[in-house]
């Protein structure tokens, strides 16, 4: 018999994503066993997450500063906005290392069968931050879905007189990809999209 | 010449038909064929194995003895949603009670090109992940590796039915008919699923913000412009494809007559006399001009959406909702015959060919033309029938199973 206090600790990580009741009770009980080393760190650090983290209110990223670290970077370019679904599109872009502009977080993407309207989503943000004397550029790096898609045309269409470039993340062969596996649709984007080399 | 392949697959025995001469051997070089098939509370099947050679297999039983369920099954190894159209929840187990018995279910293949094979799993399981948790989802692993898509299906296996409901085919709507061709043309062409799915996306989204009266213009201009992209090229596809079918389908073959088939539709009228960007532009204004109408109604007036099969008698010229109710029957079984033979010359290999009651309003020179052609193509096909004898002359050239309460016995 598990006591109350094992209960809700199993019950509450099983409410994370990717961990369904099963391993829920895997990492409860590794938890429990490494008290001292992984355990009680481990509620310090989402103690001191949950009091300090904001959302920063220009971009929407997540710090414990507000404006975020990224925001304030005055090693960064302000002219140019990249525009991402959620923080964890931001993040992927961060590891790679290869932009050095500003972030905007939507929020999500335009999806009427889901209820997510232009009102959901950060864009009048958006739209008064490319306004503004220091952007020049606005790349959007929303996905490639049909809903990612129509979000950035519709994005487009909204900073048409902003007075900014707006560009989009190019569609193409992956790194280390082979032809013969792609699918028709990545194969002809990437070659309507071919470069001189 | 004479060639066999070593492992057995792609050789069957072949009998004449009339005269029920010595079997020869016959070598098919490419054929698509399930060796193995295992189903886990599936429809009427708790937990089956079904183990066949690569010869056409009949299955015979009585009403609700788990025939069509076991087409059924077999139609999942391909992409989409199985020859129902069935909902995940609808395909669950039930207990005598009509009480659910088990929420997952499974179908698992192993199947055979030639020499290669391929293991198929897909099924049903609850979701775990915070965006679908205790959600229904369809999982599909090729080779025991989970695929992001079961569209990734489509590159391996193809399938082509005919089931009792496409009787009426002919005589209903034509969104039946349209599902139809894209069928035929899934086997012929896997990528056409891509801007089928995208377009209905889009006309799914411009209809529900119609409908709730949202008539924001940029929110409408960008699902538009997506519906005006995918539904061009989807459009495209489908003429490319119908007119290569057209020329399979044109003679008629054994007792089976040929046809005249063509997409009909707005669209296709424009893209007959203006290029492809041309007509782009102008269905997206198309749908600019009857965002209006469109909001009274709340649907979508005008696109590829609104396209219809057309089909006409080879012989005869008239069109096929006019034809008697058998003929209407043969005109079927000719298209899907010549889109197995098509797809075979095309793709290398032969689908599974899955139908259901096929025998039923065929008279008895048409039924065993239709096992003639069946076998010159080929293909595995799996056919179901109510009465064994119909298939006795068939003879060893087919596996005979009969099947009862969802178990299996080789005859």
């Amino acid at each position: 018999m598990t006591t109350t206090e094992i209960d809700r600790l199993i019950q509450l990580l099983s409410k994370l994503p990717g961990l369904g009741p099963r391993s829920a009770r895997r990492a409860a009980l590794h938890l429990i066993k490494n008290r001292e080393s992984l355990m009680k760190p481990l509620g310090l650090a989402m103690e001191a997450a949950a009091e300090n983290v904001q959302t920063c209110s220009t971009c929407g990223n997540l710090d414990t500063a507000n404006p975020c670290a990224i925001c304030t970077d005055v090693k960064r370019d302000t002219a140019k906005i990249c525009v991402v679904e959620e923080v964890a599109d931001l993040w992927a872009l961060e590891r790679t290392a290869s932009f050095n502009g500003l972030y905007h977080i939507l929020g999500g993407v335009l999806s009427p069968l889901d209820g997510v309207g232009p009102d959901d989503l950060t864009l009048d943000s958006l739209i008064a931050r490319a306004r503004g004397d220091e952007v020049t550029e606005i790349i959007l790096a929303t996905s490639a879905t049909v809903d990612g898609k129509t979000t950035a045309h519709y994005i487009t269409d909204r900073l048409e007189d902003a007075g900014v470039t707006v560009s989009a993340l190019a569609h193409g062969i992956p790194v280390g990809g082979e032809l013969d596996y792609l699918d028709d649709g990545t194969l002809s984007a990437a070659m309507k999209e071919r470069r001189g080399i | 010449m004479n060639e066999i392949s070593s492992s057995g697959a792609g050789v069957f025995f072949r009998e004449d038909l009339t005269t029920g001469e010595v079997p020869v051997v016959t070598a098919i070089p490419h054929q698509l064929a399930v060796s193995r098939l295992t189903l886990t509370d599936f429809r009427c099947y708790r937990q089956q194995r079904l183990e066949v050679d690569v010869r056409p297999v009949v299955l015979t039983g009585p009403n609700g003895a788990g025939k069509t369920n076991l087409l059924e099954a077999l139609s999942f190894l391909v992409p989409g949603r199985g020859l129902r159209r069935a909902k995940l929840s609808e395909i669950t187990r039930r207990a005598a009670d009509g009480v659910v018995a088990a929420r997952q279910w499974a179908v698992a293949a192993k199947l055979s090109v030639g020499d290669n094979e391929i293991d198929i799993g897909t099924g049903c399981e609850i979701g775990a992940n915070d965006n679908d948790r205790g959600r229904d989802k369809r999982v599909t692993k090729i080779d025991g590796t989970v695929v992001k898509s079961q569209a990734e299906l489509g590159r391996y296996t193809s399938a082509q039915w005919l089931t009792p409901q496409m009787d009426r085919l002919f005589l209903e709507g034509a969104s039946g008919r349209r599902r139809f061709v894209d069928q035929l043309i899934y086997g012929l062409d896997p990528e056409h699923a891509g801007p089928v799915a995208a377009y209905d996306h889009s006309l799914r989204s411009r209809n529900k913000l119609l409908r709730e009266g949202n008539l924001e213009p940029q929110w409408l201009d960008s699902i538009e412009e997506s519906m005006a992209r995918h539904g061009i090229a989807l459009v495209v596809r489908r003429l490319e494809v119908v007119a290569r079918l057209q020329a399979v389908c044109r003679a008629g073959k054994g007792a089976f007559p040929g046809s005249e088939i063509a997409m009909a539709g707005q669209v296709e009228d424009w893209l007959a006399s203006e290029p492809a960007l041309t007509v782009e532009d102008r269905f997206r204004d198309a749908l600019l001009t009857s965002r209006p109408s469109d909001a009274v109604i709340g649907s979508t007036s005008v696109g590829p959406h609104r396209s219809d099969f057309a089909v006409r008698h080879g012989d005869t010229g008239m069109a096929a909702d006019i034809c008697s109710t058998g003929e209407q029957k043969a005109l079927l079984i000719g298209i899907v015959l010549a889109a197995a033979r098509l797809q075979t010359e095309e793709r290398g290999y032969t689908p599974l060919l899955l139908l259901d009651e096929i025998t039923a309003h065929l008279d008895k020179a048409r039924r065993v033309s239709l096992f003639e052609l069946i076998l010159d193509l080929g293909a595995q096909a799996w056919i179901t029938g109510t009465e064994d004898e119909i298939f006795a002359p068939l003879g060893e050239q087919v596996q005979h199973f009969a099947i009862n309460q969802g178990e299996f016995e080789k005859l």
